[in-house]
Parts: structure tokens; C-alpha cells; sequence
């Protein structure tokens, strides 16, 4: 039995050790909106946060988030308005949207490490999500307008 | 209350538009369509995907919508979802028609039933197809509203409108909702149907205007439902071994006594397939999916392999290329005087060349699952993502042993689909599993290796092209040669239409090279590679046959017009004439050529085609294209200007301009961002994808070594439409195929080396760049 939080709950799951977070979120946890693309970590369907930080829950296992705490794109934001997803709608990123979960998650670590990022950050980082129908001009633009948003935001406080 | 209960399935090909459109007012609970909706359907608006639920009494003028007592529309979309928004364009073409206000049109992904006729969703059709059929269905809704009104008024119909929900006349108004409520009926015979007047193009209120698709919102928070998400109580797992050979191959011996530890193992099956779908296949069930995975990994399997257990990519393309010199075997496309050889041999000059593609993956994000099970009525249940659900319910019926209307497929959203699933033989062994355990729930998951080794792939192609010139130097035949595996020709060869030598030919192997320019006599031969067909399962992928028949058109063009001199750009104009075939027709093809090379000339003014302030190995290079098929031609240009690395072979990208003339565009950014994934698909296949057979299998089956366009290898890119109110054609692919040929012609402006095979790596431009020096 392996303890964890997500997205803020406590949650126990009985899996083996080795059983990669992806599979224990989608089949134990039920919570299917962190997605399975090429189980290798080079394609970021997958990506949740541990402790804030992206990761490919694809080859985590399960034994290394013991304790820790989880967020998937189920729990990013209560009412799902979180800037990036807010961004995401407005310049209508998704086409089939498989992809996007992760996609959403690596954007949202990304602002939070370069809240200002330029062109080449936001291609250095988002590169590593592939999206096969090529969503890739509206990602870099949303990841934009999602960073201006926040800047907004904190200008507002 | 109503039973649940399947009708039997039509005729696969039996024609969309020929429903009848009966118009009647359904007694309460009682009509067509499915009891069961939310089991059934799939809206793509609501996170549990459950449809929208109707109110009181519904009136369905047509199968395509109801109407309820509140004045909602729910419109059927017999489409898959896989990020065309294709639900939102079709229910946008409907509602303009019925006038009524978008906030209160919801729309269904429906199930298989018989009543829908056809389910395909591909070829970039969805649209196009829609058109006729949807307007049609709104405006038999709407005369049958504004004549109950005016019967309620007692006046005449020709003295009532309507617009946004309502009906006005003789200073009165009513809404929909209120008509419907107190009941109406009215039949339209066929004759009256095509005589309904539908509106003009200037009365358009929701086509062409901009909207944000309906199934966006689920797919930023993880609530859409894709095939892989599918939930059924008390469902097990299963992982396949795949057999050394897509086709042939036998069992032997199964040993899984090393398995018998794996926690939550539960057993491991051999199909028996009377479909043919899934020969030698074995699958391995487990309480959960880790279970299986981690049991098949110590599973040993022993095959009979099939006969082409050793076949290589060139062995296929070796083949390809004695079938095209066997002047005999193939089919010739009617493309008007097609004795080529007289001229040929009568011509002041030939000239002729080679082209070449590799083997190419589909590699959607989503590998393919199905998830089966018999449900409490006896009837099998699929769940699963599919794009061509009429071509594989006969083979699940097969390998079931049951009749037709016996299965039934439920929809989901797709996790890409890009052809891919057209091919539902992923969905055969999910049934066949799921039978085995007794009609047990069993959801079947390819992990990304197997879908990769179980994909139906582009095959590769050879191709010849020949020119004849006369003494002046003009254009007086050409020849193309097509050898490929034939996707059609394998899974529906009664889909295949005849050449004009009788032979039959798959159009998704050869569209394209019956070109609309005008080059005297022309023969077009298609040849089906049996080696290839024997060897894996040829698949339809996003843009099919021209997805590499323009490659080597257009790349063709540009070399010819460097041959005889003159700029490839005016070459091809010289030959866009819009005469004789290539004039064009209603609907689909008004104005022909002449629409091709305007385009052309658009994108050669937006990239400013021809400067030469690039600097030093930079160049832009042209192409241009009809799409997907002379029957629905979506003209396209486009320019790409390149930068390449003489030192390491590099192609950099800089730049994408494509200018589109799709007819009336019906759901402007809709439009917009399915031309923004061709183009970069065009060019993912171009420079980055690509793989090879390796003993009758795909060489590359994961992203170590399958490299698709990543957001860093993105370049800018420009697209326009031209402003048009003919009939809409399709978007899905047109904007792939121009972009390998452009690249390809820039190459050669910008240093002068010709690629003549896809896909074009450092490693094969350093070669033509040592071979020039």
C-alpha cells in the first residue's frame, strides 16, 4: 500500500512498487485525464506535477512519489481556470486534445519557473510534448498569453 | 417504454444523401433513435459525455435533428471527433438553415445504428458531404415550422419568416418551442425536398462567421472521454503478442509458466479468428493493465511465421520498380487520350525521373485499445475511437459468429486519428478476447511499441514520370507510373473503381497524379504492390496517395521547367489553362485549373517568390496542388523558404505560406487550424518521419527513434483563404501535400542538388551535395 496526495487528497493505493504513477492515477485512482502516449517519457501526455514539479508519470514508479503530493490536470484548478487553461480556450489550442493534459501541465510548471518567457524558453521546454496534430503555433501563443494574464494578474494585487 | 433493440445494418456504401427525410411529429418516447441515448451517444460539450437531454416532446423534422418543447435542437453527427471540431461545423451548417440561435443547438456523436447509414470519417469529406444533406435536413425544419405557424394564424407561409428561433407573420411571432409544442406534422416527398429554396450565401448568419467549437472546453481539463478512458464494471485487461508477421503467421506453443507469479495475472488466450483479421494472435489478460504488461513480458510464444518474414523495404520498392517496367500490369485512369507512346516516340525530347517515399508511420498520440463485452441484451458492445465503423462491424460479426445489428460500437473521442483508425482491426481481438472469457468485459491496450508494430502504415512508393517536348520545346505527353501497397485494395476493393483498361484502381494510391494540367496526351498508371499488400496492411494516413503522388508531380514540374528553361512558376501557369478536362463543373469544381493557378499566383506574391536577397544556400521553393481528388478538389499553393546547411545536411524551414481556396470556408478558424496541423504534418513527413521495413516489419516503433516535428522545428507560417461562396470541400489534408514538393524545389534554388525521395534527411542532402561537387 502506497500513500500519496492528489490533488489534495489523500489517497492509498495497493499496486506494486514498481507500477509507473500513470497507471496507478488512470486505473487504481481513476482520474483518466493524464494520458498514455509512448510510455518512454519522450512524448508528455503523461505529465502531471510532483511537488510542483513536471514529471512523466509514465516512468515514475509508483515507489518514488510515496509521500509526496500529486496534481493532475483534474486538480490544477477547482474551476478549471487556471491562466493556462483560461489561454488554452481563448486562442482554441486543442484539436483532438489527447495531448493537451500534459501539454497544459508542462505549460503551467513552465510559467511558474519563467514567468516571462521568450519564444526560445517556451520551445526549449515545450518541445519535449509532441503533439501529433501540431497544435505546436497556438501552444507557443498561448503559453504567451497566459504568462501575460498572470503578469496582469500580480499587477492587479 | 421502448426495448432496447439494434436494427440491421444497410448496405456499408449505401448513399448519405438518399435518406429519405421523413417529417412527422413523434408520439412522446416512442420514435426513432435510440432509448438507451446516454449509453449510445457521445456529446462532447458535457464531461461525462452523456448527450443533452430533450424535453417534452421532440420533433425530429429529419434523422439528422430534433427539436424539443423548449426549442432546443440536438443534431446527430454520424462523424468521428478526432480535432477537426467536425461536430460544430456540421451543426453550424444546420442551424443556419433552421434559423436558429447557436446557443440552443447541442450536438451527438451516435452510435452504429443501421439507421445512419454509411459511418466513415475521412478522405476530408465530413464537410463536403454535409453540405447538401444538412442544409436540406434545416430547411425541411424550417418550412415545416413557418407553415404550422401560418396555418395557426391562417395565413400563408410565403407571408411568414423565420430567424432565431421564431416564426413571424401577419404582425404575430411564435417560437419553435411552442409549435413544437403543440404538435405538428408534415412529409416531404424527395422531389420536394430538392425543391426547397435554401438561403443564399448573403443570408448566411452562422456559416463563415467565427465560433469556438463545441468540444473544446473538455479538452483543457481532462474531462473528454477517449476510447483508452472507456469504463465498464468489473472489466479485466489484456496486452497482445504479436505474431513475426502481420499476416500468416501460426501458434506453435504457448509457455507462460514464468507468468504465474505476476500478481494479477489471470490467463492467457489464442485467438481463434474466423475474420482474418488478427492471425496468430495471443492475448494476455490480467486484473489490471500493469498485470498484463508485466505477464507478457514472460510469456514465450512460439510462431509459424508467415512467408514474408524476411521481406525488406527494398525488397518492396525493388518490386515496385519491375512492376512499373512490366509496361503490362496496372490500371490506366481516364485522363482523356491516354496513347502515350506515339508521342514519346515521336518527340523531339523526353525527360523522366524517379521519385521515391519511405514507409510511413500514423503515430497518433493514442495507441490503439478497444474495450469489449456482451451486454444484458445479448448484444456485443465495442467501445472504442473509429473512424470507419461501417467497414469493420462485418468483420467484428465474423470473428463473433453473430448476425448483423448483433455489435454495436459506441463512440468516443479520438486521440488522433489521421487514418489510422479507419483500419478498426485493433478492435477484432478486443472482441475475440472478450468472447473467449464467456462476454466478460476486456479492454484491450496496444502499449506504443505494438501499435507502432500492429500500424497500418503509408506504404512506400516508387514512382516514374515522363515527359515528351516537341521541336519548340512545349509539353506534348506526360507519364506517371504509381506502384504502392493499396490500402483500399486490401481492406475494400469493392470500394476501388475501374480504369479505362477495366483494371480496378484504389484512388487513394494515385489521386493527384491525374493533375489538372494541361500536357496533351497523359497516362496515369496505378499498380498495386502485392509484395507490399502480402507484407503488411497498406494504410490510408492523413492526405493518402497525395500525400506522395504530388511529390512527385510537383517536384516533376520544377525539374522540367528547368530543362526546357523556363521559371517552374510561369511553367506551371503556362499549363493551368481551365480548358477542355481541366475547365471544371458544378458543384465541386467550377472554374478548374483557372482557380489552381490563381493560388498559385497568390502565394507566389505573399512569399515573394523569385528574390534573391535570401543570402547565400537560402531559397524559396513552390508547389501547388488539388487536394485530395479531382472529384473534390481543394485548390492549394504553397511556398517554403529554406536555409541549408551545406556542412551538415541541415534543412531549416524558415518560413510556411500556404493560400487555400476551399469554396465557402464554414467555420473560419476551425478552418484556419486544421490547414495550420497539415502543413506541419507536411512537413513532419518531409524532413523528420519516415521508417522502413525490416523483415516484414516496421523498423522504428518508438519516439527514440520515430522523430515527428516537435514545437523547435515549428517555423512561421502565413495561410489564406480566398474568398469564395462555391460549395465547401475539405480541409482535413489538402495543406499536406504541398509542402514536401516546395521543399524540395527550394532545396534545389537555394544549392542546386534535386531530392527524389521522402523523407529528406541531412544525411541523404549531404549525399546530393557530394555527388555535385
Amino acid at each position: 500500500m502506497i500513500k500519496l496526495k492528489i490533488n489534495g487528497r489523500d489517497v492509498s493505493v495497493d499496486a506494486d512498487a514498481d507500477t509507473p504513477l500513470l497507471w496507478a492515477i488512470r486505473d487504481d485512482i481513476g482520474l483518466t485525464g493524464t494520458k498514455f502516449g509512448c510510455g518512454i517519457g519522450m512524448c508528455g501526455a503523461c505529465t502531471v506535477h510532483v511537488g510542483g514539479r513536471a514529471t512523466r508519470s509514465c516512468i515514475t514508479p509508483l515507489s518514488a512519489v510515496a509521500g509526496t503530493s500529486v496534481t493532475t490536470i483534474e486538480g490544477l484548478d477547482e474551476t478549471d481556470s487556471h491562466p493556462v487553461q483560461k489561454a488554452w480556450r481563448e486562442l482554441r489550442v486543442p484539436q483532438c486534445g489527447y495531448c493537451q493534459p500534459g501539454q497544459i501541465m508542462q505549460a503551467a510548471a513552465l510559467l511558474k519557473d519563467i514567468p516571462n518567457p521568450s519564444d526560445d524558453d517556451i520551445d526549449a521546454v515545450m518541445t519535449g510534448n509532441l503533439c501529433r496534430c501540431m497544435t505546436y503555433i497556438r501552444i507557443r501563443n498561448a503559453v504567451h498569453r497566459a504568462a501575460s494574464a498572470n503578469r496582469e494578474t500580480s499587477s492587479n494585487d | 417504454m421502448i426495448e432496447y433493440k439494434l436494427r440491421q445494418r444497410g448496405d456499408a456504401t449505401s448513399d448519405l444523401t438518399r435518406r429519405g427525410f421523413l417529417v412527422s411529429m413523434a408520439a412522446a418516447g416512442a420514435t426513432f433513435g435510440f432509448p438507451l441515448t446516454s449509453r449510445a451517444a457521445m456529446n462532447p460539450v458535457a464531461a461525462d459525455g452523456v448527450p443533452v437531454d430533450m424535453t417534452g416532446r421532440t420533433f425530429e423534422p429529419t434523422v439528422w435533428y430534433s427539436i424539443d418543447t423548449e426549442g432546443q435542437v440536438n443534431v446527430n453527427i454520424i462523424r468521428a471527433e478526432m480535432g477537426q471540431h467536425v461536430g460544430t461545423s456540421i451543426a453550424r451548417i444546420l442551424a443556419d438553415e433552421l434559423e436558429v440561435a447557436w446557443d440552443d443547438v447541442h450536438i451527438t456523436h451516435v452510435d452504429t445504428d443501421e439507421k445512419w447509414g454509411l459511418m466513415v470519417t475521412g478522405g476530408s469529406w465530413s464537410v463536403w458531404q454535409s453540405w447538401p444533406v444538412y442544409r436540406q435536413a434545416g430547411a425541411a425544419g424550417r418550412t415545416a415550422l413557418i407553415e404550422a405557424a401560418a396555418k395557426k394564424w391562417g395565413i400563408a407561409a410565403s407571408d411568414c419568416s423565420a430567424r432565431n428561433g421564431q416564426v413571424t407573420g401577419g404582425g404575430k411571432t411564435v417560437s419553435y418551442a411552442e409549435l413544437v409544442s403543440a404538435g405538428l406534422s408534415r412529409s416531404f416527398t424527395e422531389a420536394e425536398l430538392k425543391a426547397l429554396t435554401l438561403k443564399p450565401h448573403s443570408e448566411l448568419r452562422l456559416v463563415g462567421k467565427d465560433v469556438t467549437a463545441l468540444d473544446i472546453a473538455t479538452k483543457t481539463n481532462g474531462r473528454a472521454i477517449y476510447g483508452l478512458d472507456a469504463k465498464i464494471d468489473g472489466m479485466v485487461y489484456g496486452v497482445p503478442l504479436l505474431p513475426p508477421t502481420r499476416l500468416g503467421s501460426s501458434v506453435l506453443s504457448i509457455d507462460d509458466s514464468d507468468a504465474k507469479d505476476v500478481s494479477g495475472y489471470l490467463r492467457t488466450l489464442q485467438l481463434e479468428d474466423p475474420s482474418g483479421t488478427v492471425p496468430g494472435w495471443v492475448v494476455v489478460v490480467g486484473k489490471n493493465l500493469m498485470a498484463a504488461k508485466k505477464a507478457s513480458q514472460k510469456i514465450k510464444v512460439e510462431w509459424q511465421a508467415g512467408e514474408t518474414a524476411n521481406v525488406s523495404e527494398a525488397d518492396i520498392q525493388n518490386h515496385a520498380r519491375e512492376l512499373i517496367a512490366e509496361g503490362r500490369v496496372g490500371s490506366i485512369l481516364d485522363t482523356g487520350v491516354t496513347d502515350t507512346g506515339p508521342v514519346f516516340e515521336s518527340a523531339a525530347d523526353t525527360f523522366e525521373a524517379e521519385y521515391t517515399t519511405a514507409t510511413v508511420l500514423h503515430f497518433q498520440l493514442e495507441p490503439v485499445n478497444a474495450t469489449a463485452f456482451q451486454n444484458a441484451e445479448g448484444v456485443w458492445e465495442i467501445h472504442t475511437g473509429n473512424q470507419w465503423q461501417s467497414l469493420i462491424l462485418p468483420s467484428l460479426e465474423k470473428a463473433l459468429g453473430v448476425e448483423a445489428g448483433q455489435v454495436v460500437m459506441r463512440t468516443y473521442m479520438l486521440g488522433g486519428g489521421f487514418g489510422r483508425r479507419l483500419n478498426g482491426d485493433y478492435s477484432v481481438p478486443a472482441a475475440l478476447a472478450s468472447k473467449a472469457l464467456g462476454g466478460k468485459p476486456l479492454k484491450l491496450v496496444l502499449f506504443r511499441e505494438d501499435d507502432a508494430k500492429f500500424d497500418s502504415p503509408r506504404s512506400p512508393s516508387v514512382q516514374r514520370l515522363a515527359m515528351a517536348f516537341d521541336a519548340q520545346q512545349q509539353v506534348v505527353a506526360m507519364e506517371h507510373h504509381a506502384a504502392a501497397g493499396w490500402p483500399t485494395g486490401v481492406m475494400f476493393p469493392a470500394f476501388m473503381p475501374a480504369g479505362k483498361n477495366g483494371e480496378p484502381y484504389d484512388p487513394f494510391a494515385i489521386d493527384g497524379a491525374d493533375h489538372w494540367y494541361s500536357v496533351g496526351a497523359q497516362k496515369v498508371r496505378a499498380i498495386s504492390n502485392d509484395l507490399a499488400n502480402r507484407t503488411f496492411r497498406p494504410g490510408w494516413l492523413r492526405s493518402v496517395g497525395p500525400g506522395w503522388t504530388y511529390f512527385a508531380v510537383e517536384s516533376f514540374m520544377d525539374e522540367a521547367a528547368h530543362k526546357v528553361g523556363v521559371d517552374p512558376l510561369k511553367f506551371r501557369l503556362d499549363h493551368l489553362l481551365a480548358e477542355g478536362r481541366n475547365a471544371g463543373s458544378a458543384p465541386n469544381s467550377v472554374g478548374g485549373a483557372a482557380r489552381q493557378a490563381n493560388v498559385l499566383k497568390r502565394v507566389a506574391e505573399l512569399s515573394s517568390y523569385g528574390r534573391t536577397d535570401l543570402g547565400k544556400d537560402s531559397a524559396i521553393g513552390i508547389a501547388t496542388t488539388f487536394g485530395q481528388s479531382r472529384s473534390m478538389p481543394t485548390w492549394v499553393a504553397g511556398a517554403v523558404q529554406v536555409h541549408v546547411d551545406t556542412a551538415t545536411g541541415q534543412v531549416d524551414v524558415q518560413k510556411l505560406w500556404l493560400v487555400v481556396d476551399c469554396g465557402t470556408v464554414v467555420d473560419p478558424d476551425g478552418a484556419l487550424a486544421q490547414c495550420e496541423g497539415a502543413v506541419l504534418w507536411g512537413l513532419s513527413m518531409a524532413l523528420f518521419e519516415g521508417t522502413e521495413i525490416e523483415n516484414s516489419n516496421v523498423r522504428d516503433r518508438n519516439l527514440n527513434t520515430y522523430t515527428p516535428l516537435r514545437m523547435i522545428d515549428t517555423p512561421d507560417i502565413e495561410i489564406e483563404f480566398v474568398d469564395s461562396t462555391e460549395a465547401p470541400v475539405g480541409l482535413g489534408e489538402p495543406g499536406t501535400t504541398v509542402v514536401a514538393p516546395a521543399i524540395a524545389n527550394a532545396i534545389f534554388n537555394a544549392v542546386g542538388v534535386r531530392l527524389r525521395h521522402l523523407p529528406m534527411t541531412p544525411d541523404t542532402v549531404l549525399q546530393a551535395l557530394q555527388a555535385r561537387e
